[in-house]
C-alpha cells in the first residue's frame, strides 16, 4: 500500500471539488474531512491499490448523503436549508457554470462531477454510484445535455 | 478505460474540467485539521515533518516509540515515505509528534554548534541484527571524533565484518542522530554516505573533525 500521505496529496484536491459540488462550498471542507478520516480508519483493510480512487469517492459520496441528512434533521434557519441550491454561497470565479452543476439532479450531478471535476473513468464512476457502466455513461450524457441547454459558453 | 484528453473534449467539457471550486486555503485547512484529528484518534502510525537545515530539507519520521527515520536531502522523499509505508505501516501522514518536535529543535542547536549529542527517543525497528549493533556502536562515537569501519565492526562484536559494517552504515535509517558520518575508511578516506559525500564533509567540518 502506498503511504496514506500520498493518497491524500494525490486525490484530496479532486475530492474537495467533488464534495463542494455535492454539498456546497460551506460544508465541502467538513465532507472531505470526514471522508479522509473514514478512509484512514479502514486504510489497512484495502487490498486493491488500483481501486483506491473509486473507493475514496464512494466514501465521499456516502459522507455527502450523511451531511444532507443531518443537515435536514438539524433545526437550521430556513435560508440555510436549501441543500442543493447554490444560493447565498461564496462565489467561485466560474460561478455561473458552478451553480448550474450544483442544480443538476443528483445522479447527473454525481456522474458529471466524477467524470470531469474528478477525472474518473466510466467504470470507476459505476463503482462509486453502484450502478452499471452503461447507466453511469448515460447519467454523464444526460447531465451534459442538460447543462448544454442552460449554459452559454 | 482511458480518460478524456482535452483535445477530445467540447467547450462545455473543457470548462467543467477547469472549474476551480474551493480555494487553496480550504485545502490547507482540511490538511491541518486532518493531521490533528487523525493524530488525536490514534490513526497515524508514522508522522513526519520536513525540517530546513544547512544541508537542505530533512525529513523526520516518528512512531509512538520515537524517531524512526531521518531522510537526508539527497534521498528521494517519495522513496523514504514508501519505505516507511512498507516496513512500518501505510498509515503515514504529515503532522507533528513530540519526538519530531524535539528532534527539530535539537537539529537546529546542532547545526548552530550548540549541541554535541541528541537526546530523542529512537525507534530502531528499521534495522536489526548485526546492522543494529553496528549502529548502536556508531552512536557512541563522540562529537568531533571519527572511527574506522573496522573499529565499529569490532565494537559491534565482529572485527572481521567491516564490509557488513559498511552496509549497516550505508543503510542507517537515522543519519546525523546516529552519527554514521563519523565513520571513515582506515586510511582516512571519506567512505560512502547516504546523504552524499558533500553532506558528510559538511557535517565533519561542522564538528571540527575534517
Amino acid at each position: 500500500m502506498p503511504p496514506f500521505e500520498r493518497v491524500v496529496e494525490l486525490h484530496g484536491p479532486a475530492l474537495l471539488r467533488y464534495c463542494a459540488a455535492q454539498v456546497g462550498t460551506e460544508r465541502a471542507e467538513d465532507c472531505l474531512q470526514e471522508t479522509l478520516l473514514a478512509a484512514l480508519r479502514s486504510y489497512r483493510r484495502v487490498r486493491d491499490v488500483g481501486a483506491i480512487r473509486s473507493w475514496l469517492f464512494s466514501i465521499a459520496a456516502n459522507k455527502a448523503v450523511d451531511l444532507h441528512r443531518s443537515h435536514a434533521r438539524a433545526p437550521h434557519p430556513v435560508e440555510d436549508l436549501a441543500p442543493l441550491g447554490a444560493t447565498g454561497e461564496p462565489a467561485y470565479r466560474d460561478d455561473a457554470l458552478w451553480s448550474k452543476v450544483r442544480d443538476l439532479p443528483e445522479k447527473q450531478r454525481q456522474a458529471v462531477t466524477l467524470r470531469y471535476l474528478a477525472d474518473l473513468s466510466h467504470s470507476e464512476i459505476a463503482d462509486v454510484m453502484e450502478t452499471s457502466q452503461e447507466a453511469a455513461r448515460r447519467s454523464v450524457f444526460e447531465g451534459l445535455k442538460r447543462l448544454r441547454k442552460e449554459v452559454t459558453l | 478505460m482511458s480518460n478524456p484528453r482535452d483535445s477530445d473534449l467540447g467547450p462545455l467539457e473543457r470548462s467543467l474540467r477547469n472549474l476551480e471550486g474551493p480555494d487553496a486555503g480550504a485545502w490547507e485547512r482540511v490538511r491541518r485539521q486532518l493531521s490533528e484529528r487523525a493524530g488525536a484518534e490514534g490513526l497515524v502510525d508514522v508522522s513526519f515533518e520536513r525540517h530546513d537545515s544547512p544541508l537542505g530539507s530533512i525529513l523526520l519520521g516518528a512512531t509512538d516509540a520515537g524517531l524512526v527515520r531521518v531522510g537526508l536531502p539527497a534521498e528521494d522523499e517519495d522513496a523514504v515515505l514508501c519505505e516507511l509505508a512498507e516496513r512500518v505501516s501505510p498509515r503515514v501522514l504529515a503532522g507533528s509528534r513530540d519526538s519530531v518536535t524535539r528532534a527539530r529543535r535539537q537539529l537546529d542547536e546542532y547545526f548552530e554548534g550548540a549541541r554535541r549529542s541528541f537526546d530523542v527517543p529512537l525507534d530502531w525497528q528499521l534495522t536489526r541484527g548485526f546492522r543494529r549493533e553496528v549502529l548502536r556502536a556508531t552512536a557512541l562515537i563522540p562529537y568531533g571524533r571519527t572511527a574506522s569501519y573496522r573499529e565499529v565492526a569490532t565494537d559491534a562484536g565482529s572485527p572481521g565484518a567491516f564490509r557488513a559494517a559498511g552496509t549497516a552504515l550505508a543503510t542507517n535509517p537515522l543519519p546525523i542522530v546516529v552519527p554514521c558520518h563519523r565513520v571513515l575508511r582506515s586510511g582516512g578516506g571519506l567512505g560512502d554516505y547516504r546523504g552524499g559525500s558533500q553532506a558528510k564533509v559538511q557535517l565533519l567540518g561542522l564538528e571540527g573533525a575534517a
